[in-house]
């Protein structure tokens, strides 16, 4: 198992005509240990995605390097799956040849590619899909159809963008509740964006707070909450417990107070 | 007087734009709601019911239009006895070699074409002058050209058509390269995909959509160029038919050959679009 080093990474994007430099990312360090389900939080403009954008390698930093075990990250791969926020699936082909899709690509044969399919269809409750077309599932579905895609390639860390944020409440409950499960089934290294703080506190084990204008990282808190969740507790009971609502107020204010430093009439 | 008039024509608008609550399984306000097919096909018979009735009654002189029974006498002489040493069957078959091997043609060229284009800043920077330019002109401005360079045989006459056709295939083709999403990119370079696979396995599905419709479209302007192709040295085809019939004022049998030509176009049109929910059933949905 690997870990994901990011090394003083700068980002920016030059200057337009009317538009001077803009700094996304400024010198930011973060390490994600094997195992580690880090969630990265922030008001708009705090570089979250850009940071995503750097580990999936779809843009590289103007300073800095970014290292996944030891092997400098220079563009995308299939150690690094992406899970996006809507429109990712392919409407051409059916669920199990979406979530096969990864390993078609390196060439793996049918049977063998839909064995594995299969496997992580049926791990998230898919089973009975596999020969359904995606546009006709509901989006709580059709994301875990692409948790499963980006599963199926056995990468070394999901890159989550927040994937759950075009679900209804009551879905994203129960697919945060999922995801947490897969991740400890699984074990595999998460980067998680979200803008839902109760959400990132609940699945992470460690949040990062980010800040715009330089976008960085501000504040990092260890999480055990999903654990608790994990241990037998009750998702709405943990999400109620006093600790989960004081931790939940204190990352608020530090977003609010992000908002209003940013001249913050976000209404 | 206008204000108690008022009142019925409001609900004479209300009772055409069906303006009033919508019953289960429609949509409140959606424009042009519910299924016309009947309609059309009342409207078709009145059409030619009015057409007989005209020619039976003497309103109108055959040589300007024959009764709908002339021409179907017409159809049948000219598929038995045939025209101008040509049977009807010979006739359509050469102008359905022309128009569907210029398709072919055309296809087989302008989805490529319009793929680079819409993949690569050169390509498109090299295409996209001469198609802009050459694609408003008319082909009847260009056929005497076309037959100055490749001569009076079959070539200058797919070509013709294949020009015609190439445009709007090169054109939908490019547009439909956008049609991927660019997440559905992302996912599959981060899955391992190589540019190649991007393109054959993620954008080429994506405006797959955009091609049949292009197609679609540049089937029809090769039917319209068609006539203009066998205006000039041919001896056989029904654009051939219509033109040399019009001259010996026989308008039974250029209706008849009108007939045939939409007939066939049709046809193809239905074709495309049996094709269209079978190849992009997803087509509307994502």
């Amino acid at each position: 198992m690997g870990s994901l080093h990011v090394d003083r990474v700068s980002v920016e994007f030059p200057a337009g005509r009317h538009a001077p430099v803009v700094v996304a990312l400024k010198e930011v360090d973060l390490k994600i240990q094997p195992g580690e389900f880090v969630v990265a939080l922030g008001a708009s403009g705090c570089g979250k995605s850009t940071l995503l954008n750097l580990l999936a390698g779809f843009l590289s930093p103007s300073q800095g390097q970014i290292k996944l075990n030891d092997a400098v990250v220079s563009g995308p791969g299939a150690d690094r799956a992406v899970v996006f926020q809507k429109h990712a699936l392919l409407p051409w082909l059916n669920v199990i040849d979406n979530v096969a899709f990864g390993l078609k690509l390196r060439g793996m044969g049918k049977s063998a590619r839909y064995d594995t399919a299969r496997k992580h269809l049926v791990h998230l409750g898919l089973g009975a899909f596999e020969t359904h077309p995606v546009y006709q599932l509901s989006g709580g579905m059709q994301q875990r159809v692409g948790i499963a895609r980006a599963l199926a390639s056995d990468p070394e860390i999901l890159l989550m963008d927040e994937p759950l944020g075009a679900l209804d409440a009551l879905t994203r409950e129960k697919a945060q509740e999922l995801i947490i499960r897969i991740w400890k089934d699984t074990s595999k290294m998460v980067f998680f964006i979200t803008h839902s703080v109760e959400e990132a506190l609940f699945m992470g084990t460690r949040l990062i707070v980010m800040s715009p204008r330089p976008g960085r990282i501000t504040h990092t808190f260890d999480l055990d909450f999903g654990r608790r969740f994990l241990a037998g507790a009750d998702a709405r009971t943990v999400k109620a417990s006093p600790d989960f609502i004081k931790m939940r107020e204190q990352v608020l204010k530090i977003i609010f107070g992000d908002e209003e430093a940013a001249g913050g009439d976000h209404v | 007087m206008s204000d108690s008039k008022e009142p019925a024509s409001k609900s004479f608008l209300d009772s055409i734009f069906k303006i009033r609550p919508t019953r289960p399984g429609e949509v409140y306000g959606v424009p042009g709601q519910g299924d016309s097919l009947m309609i059309s096909a009342i409207s078709g018979i009145a059409i030619i019911g009015f057409w007989a009735l005209a020619t039976s009654m003497g309103w109108i002189k055959p040589l300007f239009l024959p009764s709908p029974v002339a021409i179907f006498q017409k159809f049948i002489q000219v598929a038995t006895e045939g025209f101008a040493n040509y049977t009807l069957l010979e006739h359509t078959w050469i102008s359905v070699l022309r128009v569907f091997g210029a398709l072919a043609l055309a296809c087989a060229t302008a989805i490529p074409v319009g793929l680079a284009m819409g993949m690569s800043r050169v390509m498109r920077g090299v295409f996209d002058p001469p198609i802009e330019f050459y694609r408003p002109v008319p082909p009847l401005a260009y056929l005497p050209l076309m037959i100055v360079w490749f001569g009076i045989g079959e070539l200058s006459k797919v070509l013709l058509i294949f020009l015609a056709i190439f445009a709007p295939v090169a054109i939908g083709t490019r547009s439909g390269v956008r049609s991927a999403a660019i997440e559905q990119v992302h996912a599959a370079y981060s899955l391992g995909a190589t540019p190649w696979q991007v393109l054959t396995q993620i954008i080429l599905p994506a405006a797959l959509p955009e091609i049949i419709t292009a197609t679609r479209i540049g089937m029809g302007v090769g039917w319209t160029t068609l006539v203009a192709a066998e205006m000039v040295a041919a001896t056989s085809g029904i654009g051939f038919m219509v033109l040399s019939a019009s001259q010996f004022l026989q308008t039974s049998t250029v209706i008849m050959g009108i007939f045939i030509i939409a007939a066939i176009a049709y046809a193809f049109d239905l074709l495309m679009r049996f094709l269209e929910r079978k190849l992009v059933p997803w087509k509307g949905f994502a």
